[in-house]
């Protein structure tokens, strides 16, 4: 029995306002971000313009700042905020009793 | 329709009444019989079992019972009398232990049977205890009930120490009240801001300086890792980092579980809550569910404003005029005495948000409003909540506050006075002596007596008559004044840190002293940030603002830190990095060679390069190969590089006295004296150095930061030079004579640079900027500058010259390297 969500452990092991990265075998490799205020998202570890890896960006709000081009993006939706354009898809994500579950046909579409 | 629930209340009127039970004699469980009396007082025969052996109570006034600004008799909600005369039977102090579906009947623990036609679950939630070993000894309670208060009221009489872990809502207001009953409380929270799911960092900053003052210690990303007891009572609470702290009793307040044990035993259909449909109605259509212990469109409520929306639409569903729930959107307020503190709707600024941000640092007081599309959609407010209520009700309305906009956030009384097309003729409409600045006590009057005098910029206003300097809360109010007073001739200011703030790289540096701001989010509050956590180019420069202010003191934010310091590498276009041992003044040896070639061998690094600054450059690492590629290097005795830090980077030298037949000192000498002075410093940018050993300047000390060039006579220091997009040659500062005497200045003029240039600004644009002269003036006028300014140097060395390879190696934030796990397909199940 496969469940919906996949459970990714618990929310402790990432440190607020840093994000850290899911590998996935035959599929891109997830960063899941703990924002300084204590939220949670997952995207693709992939910025829009240059593949960047968004995971080792600097957290501010609810975006980061690709480490490559200092492109923002919004963790929310995805889209590339300001002046660029462009967007990194999003992978649902819900916290339940102090763990991160993914949506689990997102991680491995 | 009409016609149909008429028949419905025909047949209802007909037969004897329905009996309705209710399990849990809560708030969700009263009110909600509560509104169905209302409506149809006849149409039921209600039955409550409740679980506590009293009456029912107000469950959110325990907090004021227990700071004794309260008794138990003071929050009933409905006493016995009630009951009787509605005709309610009440079972106390008898859980519901199971549903028998099938049978329409209940069973308590004591084994009474109970038929229902409907079935209410009111059952509300549970206090979370944590998984930690201790967490059953004696002395460890929780803050759900009358019971929980009084055996804090009893730990209390004998008075010592309370830990109360979790800094929410409810933590906060349990540590309050055992602080008031006279015990020594310390707050442990998981995450780095109290309360974060109400409030944001700059206001949970606010709030736990308050509390701090109140004597409440606050230990905010501390996680626990045991409760330790003695003779089966809590005697300590011990944390992930091995600190233990004294308890004589510990609070669990970490959060409460929707209580649905009792629904899913039953076959009712649960997720995180016990699932219904608007009208409250569970996957059994004769049992319904209401509070707490709901699951509402994915949304479980822990606050008591929608539980009473969910019994309006409970009752309305069971009385045949049904007001299905739409969700709630809820406010929070601190019941802490002196402690004015308000939020609601959602404060994480998204796509399309747009923050308005007023603080006031003199009177403590913090207000967000999140805007989107001309709508508030979620406010903090710290410190003056007055218009909490104001922003709520025009939040839950979703109305347009476009034509209120620009005196929103001083709230109602103002917003609603100049609810003019344009702003500045609400301020034109002043009279002279009308109040703009409250902290100074500047009359509008004086502003423009100012403004006329020849203050024709915001600045120049702050400076002639105070307005708008401390706050900043009336700036808007200066700046119309400044447009109506000189129509378009308002000059605009000199360039500021960031968006989130009016004040310049120099005003926050300053400040930052003067004040004594010695944390990232004080700065932002005392400073009155414009956004609740900075942005990028922000954080990172208060970060070294605050880091180079206050060594030894100040920690390090490594969220704050561009992903290069954070991994001690640089990362490239591939997302990999490169690695760059330190070698002193460009010289190696065999052994630190075969390191570097094994590593290059072991890791497949695709490049080896020789770099600018005569150091080894090893291309293509994994983040998570970094630790062991430096334990490697560690091993021959090399340390990081800095290759990648706004830091001192290398120390280029020429052979010098020792080999060349030109040179005239030992410039290979003095550079590794140099670099060992110098390495790991935090710099405004990243600092090159060289040292030459004749004037044929082999090393290129002409195009660096700092740069020797050696003479007979001794050494000639160069300043302010730059190889990169534009290049710079050096300016000569001065000669000197000693070894001692260059390295002295080349501390000096680093630390004068450290203190004074912006951040990113390089040395060339600083000199430039500053004027050769003012360096000059700064360094070499007074004979004791020198001197001053590098035992600063050095003091601050003293605390950065730690290897950060090897405090990775050895362990430290392995987070940050490791991935969280791998995805990997379930090939095994596939291949049964």
């Amino acid at each position: 029995m496969i469940g919906k969500w996949l459970d990714i452990g618990p929310t402790t092991q990432i440190e607020p306002g840093s994000a850290r990265t899911l590998p996935v075998f035959g599929g891109e490799e997830i960063a899941v971000f703990h924002t300084v205020r204590g939220e949670f998202y997952a995207l693709v570890n992939k910025c829009p313009h240059k593949a960047g890896p968004l995971s080792q960006g600097i957290i501010h709000g609810d975006s980061v700042t690709c480490p490559l081009h200092n492109w923002r993006i919004s963790l929310r939706t995805g889209e590339a905020l300001g002046e660029d354009k462009g967007c990194t898809p999003t992978i649902p994500l819900k916290i339940d009793g102090g763990r991160i579950f993914l949506l689990r046909e997102a991680v491995v579409a | 329709m009409n016609a149909q629930t008429r028949i419905d209340i025909n047949v209802a009127e007909r037969h004897p009444r329905q009996k309705l039970v209710v399990v849990g004699n809560g708030m969700a469980g009263c009110r909600a019989v509560e509104e169905i009396l209302a409506r149809d007082a006849g149409r039921y025969s209600v039955t409550i079992l409740g679980a506590e052996p009293r009456v029912n109570y107000n469950r959110i006034m325990l907090s004021p019972v227990l700071a004794g600004e309260k008794t138990f008799e003071d929050i009933v909600i409905n006493d016995t009398a009630w009951y009787a005369d509605n005709g309610i039977a009440l079972v106390t102090g008898d859980p519901v232990v199971a549903i028998d579906r099938a049978g329409k009947r209940v069973t308590t623990r004591s084994g009474h049977l109970q038929p229902y036609d409907k079935l209410i679950l009111a059952t509300g939630s549970d206090p979370f205890i944590i998984p930690v070993p201790g967490n059953d000894l004696a002395g460890v309670v929780t803050f759900r009930d009358l019971d929980d208060v009084d055996r804090m009221l009893k730990a209390a009489e004998r008075g010592g120490d309370a830990v109360v872990i979790g800094g929410g809502l409810l933590g906060l207001e349990a540590a309050h009240g055992l602080a008031l009953r006279g015990m020594t409380v310390t707050v442990v929270h998981l995450m780095p801001t109290l309360m974060e799911r109400q409030l944001d960092e700059a206001a949970g900053w606010l709030l736990r300086q308050e509390l701090e003052r109140r004597g409440h210690t606050i230990l905010t990303g501390a996680n626990t890792r045991a409760i330790l007891g003695s003779d089966g009572h809590v005697a300590a609470v011990e944390l992930e980092d091995g600190r233990r702290i004294p308890a004589d009793i510990v609070v669990m307040a970490a959060g409460i579980r929707p209580s649905i044990a009792l629904a899913r035993n039953a076959g009712i259909t649960c997720e995180r809550g016990i699932v219904v449909d608007d009208n409250m109605v569970t996957s059994d259509p004769s049992v319904l569910a209401v509070g707490e212990c709901v699951q509402h469109r994915g949304l479980c409520y822990g606050l008591v404003a929608p539980l009473w929306d969910m019994c309006r639409a409970l009752a309305g569903y069971l009385t045949d005029s049904p007001a299905p729930y739409q969700g709630s959107v809820t406010s929070t307020k601190l019941k802490v005495s002196g402690i004015d503190l308000f939020s609601a709707g959602d404060f994480a600024s998204g796509e399309g948000c747009e923050d308005i941000v007023m603080r006031d640092a003199a009177r403590g007081v913090y207000k967000r409003l999140v805007l989107k599309d001309d709508r508030i959609i979620g406010t903090v407010l710290y410190g003056d909540t007055a218009d909490g209520n104001w922003y709520f009700e025009l939040l839950r309305k979703g109305e347009d506050v476009a034509a209120l906009r620009a005196g929103l956030i001083f709230g109602q009384a103002f917003a609603n006075g100049s609810a003019l097309a344009d702003p500045n003729a609400a301020v034109a409409a002043l009279s002279d002596d009308a109040e703009i600045c409250g902290c100074n006590g500047v009359s509008k009057g004086q502003v423009v007596g100012c403004i006329n005098s020849g203050a024709h910029s915001l600045d120049a206003v702050r400076a002639g008559c105070k307005a708008s300097a401390s706050c900043g809360s009336c700036t808007p109010l200066v700046e119309s004044l400044l447009a109506l007073t000189l129509g378009g001739a308002v000059e605009s200011g000199p360039k500021t840190l960031c968006k989130c703030t009016s004040f310049t790289h120099d005003d926050v540096r300053r400040l930052i002293m003067e004040r004594q701001l010695k944390h990232l989010p004080q700065v932002m509050q005392e400073l009155h940030w414009s956004t609740p956590d900075g942005c990028s180019t922000c954080r990172p420069a208060l970060n070294y603002y605050l880091l180079c202010a206050w060594p030894g003191e100040y920690v390090d934010d490594q969220a704050s830190r561009f992903v290069n310091e954070r991994l001690h590498a640089n990362i490239q276009k591939d997302g990999t990095y490169s690695v760059v041992p330190r070698m002193w003044g460009g010289i190696t040896n065999p052994r630190e060679l075969r390191a570097i070639a094994d590593v290059v061998e072991k890791y497949n690094a695709p490049m080896v390069k020789v770099t600018g600054g005569q150091r080894i450059d090893i291309f293509g690492i994994r983040k998570e190969d970094l630790p062991a590629v430096w334990a490697d290097l560690n091993a021959a005795g090399m340390v990081s590089g800095h290759a990648y830090g706004k830091a001192l980077r290398t120390v280029k030298t020429c052979v010098g006295s020792d080999w060349c037949r030109f040179g005239t000192q030992d410039s290979t000498g003095l550079g590794v004296k140099i670099e060992k002075m110098t390495w790991g410093s935090w710099m405004p940018h990243k600092f090159k150095i060289a040292v030459s050993g004749c004037p044929r300047n082999c090393a290129e000390a002409t195009i660096k930061d700092f740069g020797v060039v050696c003479v007979d006579s001794g050494y000639e220091l160069h300043i302010g030079g730059n190889g990169g997009i534009k290049v710079r040659v050096t300016d000569l500062l001065c000669k000197v004579a000693t070894e001692k005497e260059a390295l002295d200045m080349c501390a000096a003029f680093i630390q004068l640079y450290r203190e004074d240039a912006h951040y990113l600004e390089r040395t060339a644009p600083w000199v430039a900027r500053r004027g050769l002269d003012w360096v000059k003036a700064q360094l070499l006028d007074d004979p004791d500058a020198v001197t001053r300014l590098a035992r600063r140097f050095r003091y601050s060395q003293s605390f950065s010259q730690n290897d950060p390879w090897a405090a990775r190696v050895a362990g430290e934030r392995r987070d940050l390297h490791a991935h969280l796990a791998e995805v990997r397909p379930m090939q095994l199940e596939d291949a049964q």
